[in-house]
C-alpha cells in the first residue's frame, strides 16, 4: 500500500485535491443535467406517478405562444444587455484619470453591482410604477399622458432590460478599469510618438490590449442575459399577460409557481434553455483553448 | 424533486420538536397553517379554546409564509407529514385527493351532523362522493364602491348592469376610473370574469366552462366577454402594473368609483380612512334578466394529510373546527363568514350584508383558479387581463384558450 502510495505519490495527489470538488460538481451540476433531460420525456405534477410521454413535451413546445415570446424575449435581453459592454468601456475610460477623489467615484459608479438584484428590480418597479412613480409622473408632465412602462407589452422588456443593465455595466466598468492598469504604458508612448490621438489612439491601440477583459466582459454578460430571471420575477412576474417571459421564468412558472406543477414540461423547457447555453459556452471555451494553444 | 428538498423540512421538523420537549405528557396534533397576522390570532384563540377543552390534546401549530406555503405544502405532505394543514376548497384540493394525500374525513362530517350544518359548502368539499377536508371561513365577491364619489358625480347606485354601464360614462365624463382594479397578481380580473359570465349565462355554464367541458370560442364566452367589452374603457389604466392594493388606494382617494373585489379587501379600504359611512356595497348587478343569481365564496378549509401521525385527534380537532360555536368566534375576528349555518354572524355591515347576499344566492362559485385546475386558471387569467387591455384580441385569446383546454384536462 504505501509502496504503491509513494511510486504513485506524484499522479494521484492532484486527484485527491480534486476528488471532493468533482463530487459536489457531480452531484449538484452533472448528475442534474441529466435527470432534468430524463424527467423531460414525462409527464409529472410532482406529486403523482410519472408517465413516460416520450417526445410529447418538446412537440407542445413548439406549438406554445408562450414558449416563442419567452425565446424571443431572450433573443431581446441577449442582444440589448450586450450594451453593457461598450458602454462599461466608456464609462471606464472616463474613470481612469488621476484626479482627486477618484476611488470615490470609482466605488460610487460601481455601487450598482452591490445592491441586491431584488432591491434593483423594487427601485425600478416604483420608478415605472403607474400613477406614483417617478418616470410616470416625468412623461405625464412632458407628454400629458403617463407612461406606464411594465403595463405595456412594447416597453416591458426594455424596461426591464434598463433595470439589468445598471448593475451589469458597473460590472463591466470594473473588469475594464483593471484592464486598463494593464495597459503598457510604452505602447502608448510609442503610439503618440508616431501620431496617434483619440479615436485611433483607442481603437488600435487600447482597446487590442483590453482583449482579455473583452472577453470576459462578454461572456459574464452572454451568461447574465440568458439566465436573467430574478428582475423578471421581482419587477412584472412575467406580466402584463406573459408578455415579458423569458425561458428561465418560464420554466419555474411550469414546474415550480402557484399554478405550475407540470414538472416533465418544465425539464423541457430547462433542456432547450441549457443547449442554448452550451452553443455560447463551447464557443467561449473553444476560443480559450485555442488562444492558450497557439501562445 | 421533492426528496431535495428534505434538509430544509427536516431543519423546520428541529424546530418543532426544540418546542414539544416540554409537553411530552400531552398527545399532540400538529398543525401547519399559512395566516397572515389577525387571522393568525383568531387561529391562535381558536387553538387555545380547544386545548382547554381537551387538555390531553396539544396542538403544536406552525405558520407559513402564505405564498411560500403553496410550494411547501407538496414537500411536507410526503416528508414532514402534519396531523392538520391549510388547504383550499374546489379543485384546488384535487390534486392531492387524487394523489391520496389527503385523508377522507367523511366520518367526522357525519359524527358530527355536518352534512346539515355545512351543507352548504359540502359539494366544495366533496370529491368521488366522500369529504377530504372540514371549511371554517368564507367570504363574498362584489362591488365595493365609494358613495361620496357616487355623490360627487351626481350618480344613483346602479340596480342592473345596463345603469352601472351608463354610469360609467358619467364617471369617465369627471374623470373618474368607474371601475378599477389591479391586475398584476393576475386574480383580481378573474374575479370580474367570473361575475359576468354567472350573470350572463348562469352558474351551470359558469361550471361547464371551468371543469373544460365547454370551448373557449363558444358563442356564449363571447357573450360574456362582449358585456366585459361595455365596461373595458373604463376600467383603470395601466391595471396590469398595478397591485391590488394600489388599486384600493384609487378608491380611497376618490380617483375611482367602484371596485370588484372580496370582502378581505374591508380592512384595507379602512385603514386607507374610509368608514362605514362612506364605503359601499352592493351585489354584482344583473345582466341577462333571469338567471339566477350565483356568487363568488372562496372557501378555506383545514384537511388530514393521509400520513397523519395522529389522525384521531386531528380528527376531533377537525370536528371543533366544524361547530358552531368556534366558527362564531373565529370568523368575528377574521372578519368573514362562518360556514356553520348555527354561526351567529358577526356585527360588521359588510359582514352582515355578504352573508344577506350569500345565503340567498342560487349557487356559489369558488373562485376561477379554484375550480378550473391550475393550468387553465394560469392561461385563462392571462387571457382576462390580455382582453382587458387589448380587447380586439378576443379571438386570438380564446383561440389560445381552447388550445390550453386541449391539454389541461
Amino acid at each position: 500500500m504505501s509502496a504503491y502510495w509513494k511510486s504513485n505519490q506524484r499522479r494521484l495527489a492532484p486527484w485527491l485535491f480534486l476528488f471532493p470538488g468533482m463530487v459536489m460538481f457531480a452531484i449538484y451540476v452533472i448528475i442534474p443535467i441529466f435527470q432534468s433531460m430524463w424527467l423531460s420525456f414525462y409527464d409529472w405534477d410532482g406529486l403523482g406517478a410519472k408517465t413516460w410521454i416520450g417526445t410529447a413535451n418538446y412537440v407542445e413546445l413548439f406549438d406554445d405562444d408562450a414558449f416563442t415570446t419567452s425565446l424571443w424575449n431572450n433573443v431581446i435581453w441577449l442582444v440589448m444587455f450586450l450594451l453593457a459592454v461598450p458602454v462599461g468601456l466608456l464609462m471606464a475610460i472616463f474613470l481612469n484619470q488621476t484626479v482627486r477623489g477618484i476611488r470615490i467615484y470609482k466605488s460610487l459608479f460601481f455601487f450598482p453591482f452591490v445592491i441586491s438584484q431584488v432591491v434593483v428590480g423594487l427601485m425600478f418597479a416604483w420608478f415605472y410604477a403607474p400613477n406614483f412613480g417617478l418616470l410616470y409622473q416625468l412623461t405625464e408632465f412632458l407628454s400629458g399622458t403617463g407612461i406606464a412602462v411594465l403595463a405595456d407589452e412594447t416597453y416591458v422588456n426594455y424596461g426591464i432590460i434598463v433595470a439589468g443593465l445598471w448593475p451589469q455595466i458597473a460590472y463591466v466598468m470594473i473588469l475594464y478599469l483593471t484592464g486598463l492598469n494593464n495597459v503598457a504604458p510604452d505602447q502608448i508612448e510609442a503610439a503618440r510618438l508616431d501620431g496617434a490621438k483619440g479615436w485611433k489612439m483607442l481603437w488600435y491601440v487600447i482597446i487590442p490590449q483590453l482583449r482579455p477583459a473583452t472577453f470576459i466582459a462578454v461572456v459574464v454578460t452572454i451568461i447574465g442575459a440568458l439566465r436573467s430571471f430574478d428582475l423578471v420575477s421581482i419587477m412584472t412576474a412575467g406580466g402584463p399577460y406573459g408578455s415579458s417571459r423569458v425561458l428561465s421564468y418560464y420554466m419555474y412558472e411550469q414546474a415550480l409557481s402557484e399554478y405550475g406543477y407540470r414538472m416533465g414540461y418544465g425539464a423541457a423547457i430547462a433542456v432547450v434553455l441549457f443547449g442554448i447555453m452550451m452553443i455560447f459556452i463551447s464557443g467561449f471555451i473553444w476560443k480559450m483553448w485555442r488562444d492558450e494553444t497557439e501562445r | 424533486m421533492v426528496q431535495y428538498k428534505t434538509g430544509a423540512v427536516a431543519l423546520v421538523a428541529a424546530l418543532l420538536l426544540s418546542t414539544s420537549a416540554f409537553a411530552q405528557d400531552k398527545r399532540v396534533v400538529r398543525y401547519f397553517g399559512d395566516f397572515d397576522a389577525n387571522p393568525l390570532a383568531a387561529m391562535e384563540t381558536l387553538i387555545a379554546d380547544f386545548e382547554a377543552a381537551n387538555p390531553e390534546i396539544d396542538v403544536q401549530f406552525q405558520n407559513f409564509d402564505h405564498e411560500g406555503y403553496k410550494t411547501a405544502i407538496r414537500n411536507f405532505l410526503t416528508t414532514d407529514i402534519p396531523d392538520v394543514a391549510n388547504w383550499y376548497a374546489g379543485n384546488r384540493m384535487a390534486p392531492f385527493v387524487s394523489a391520496g394525500q389527503f385523508m377522507d374525513v367523511t366520518d367526522v362530517w357525519e359524527k358530527n351532523g355536518l352534512n346539515d350544518s355545512l351543507a352548504s359548502a359540502k359539494a366544495s368539499m366533496t370529491i368521488d362522493g366522500k369529504q377530504w377536508g372540514v371549511p371554517y371561513t368564507y367570504y363574498q365577491w362584489g362591488i365595493y364602491f365609494n358613495k361620496d364619489v357616487y355623490k360627487a358625480a351626481g350618480v344613483e347606485v346602479p340596480k342592473n348592469w345596463a345603469e352601472f354601464v351608463s354610469n360609467c360614462e358619467k364617471f369617465s365624463a369627471a374623470g373618474i376610473d368607474c371601475l378599477t382594479t389591479g391586475t398584476s397578481a393576475l386574480w383580481p380580473g378573474a374575479g370580474i370574469f367570473d361575475l359576468i359570465n354567472m350573470r350572463t349565462n348562469g352558474y351551470e355554464f359558469h361550471m361547464e366552462l371551468t371543469a373544460g367541458k365547454v370551448a373557449w370560442t363558444d358563442d356564449r364566452v363571447k357573450a360574456t366577454f362582449a358585456e366585459l367589452a361595455k365596461i373595458q374603457p373604463y376600467i383603470t389604466a395601466n391595471h396590469a402594473a398595478i397591485d391590488w392594493q394600489d388599486a384600493a388606494a384609487l378608491l380611497v382617494q376618490g380617483k375611482a368609483a367602484n371596485y370588484v373585489m372580496g370582502n378581505f379587501a374591508v380592512a384595507t379600504f379602512k385603514e386607507g380612512g374610509m368608514t362605514d359611512d362612506n364605503l359601499g356595497f352592493m351585489p354584482f348587478p344583473e345582466i341577462t334578466p333571469g338567471v339566477p343569481r350565483a356568487e363568488e365564496a372562496p372557501t378555506d378549509t383545514i384537511h388530514i394529510p393521509a400520513g397523519a401521525a395522529n389522525p384521531e385527534d386531528a380528527k376531533t380537532f377537525l370536528a371543533y373546527v366544524a361547530s358552531a360555536d368556534a366558527q362564531t368566534k373565529l370568523n368575528a375576528t377574521l372578519g368573514q363568514l362562518p360556514t356553520n349555518k348555527n354561526s351567529t354572524v358577526g356585527d360588521d355591515p359588510f359582514i352582515k350584508a355578504g352573508f344577506e347576499m350569500l345565503s340567498s344566492a342560487y349557487a356559489l362559485a369558488q373562485f376561477f383558479d379554484r375550480d378550473a385546475p391550475a393550468e387553465m386558471a394560469k392561461a385563462g387569467m392571462e387571457g382576462f387581463q390580455e382582453f382587458m387591455v387589448k380587447p380586439e384580441r378576443l379571438d386570438a385569446i380564446l383561440e389560445r384558450l381552447e388550445k390550453v383546454r386541449a391539454t389541461a384536462y
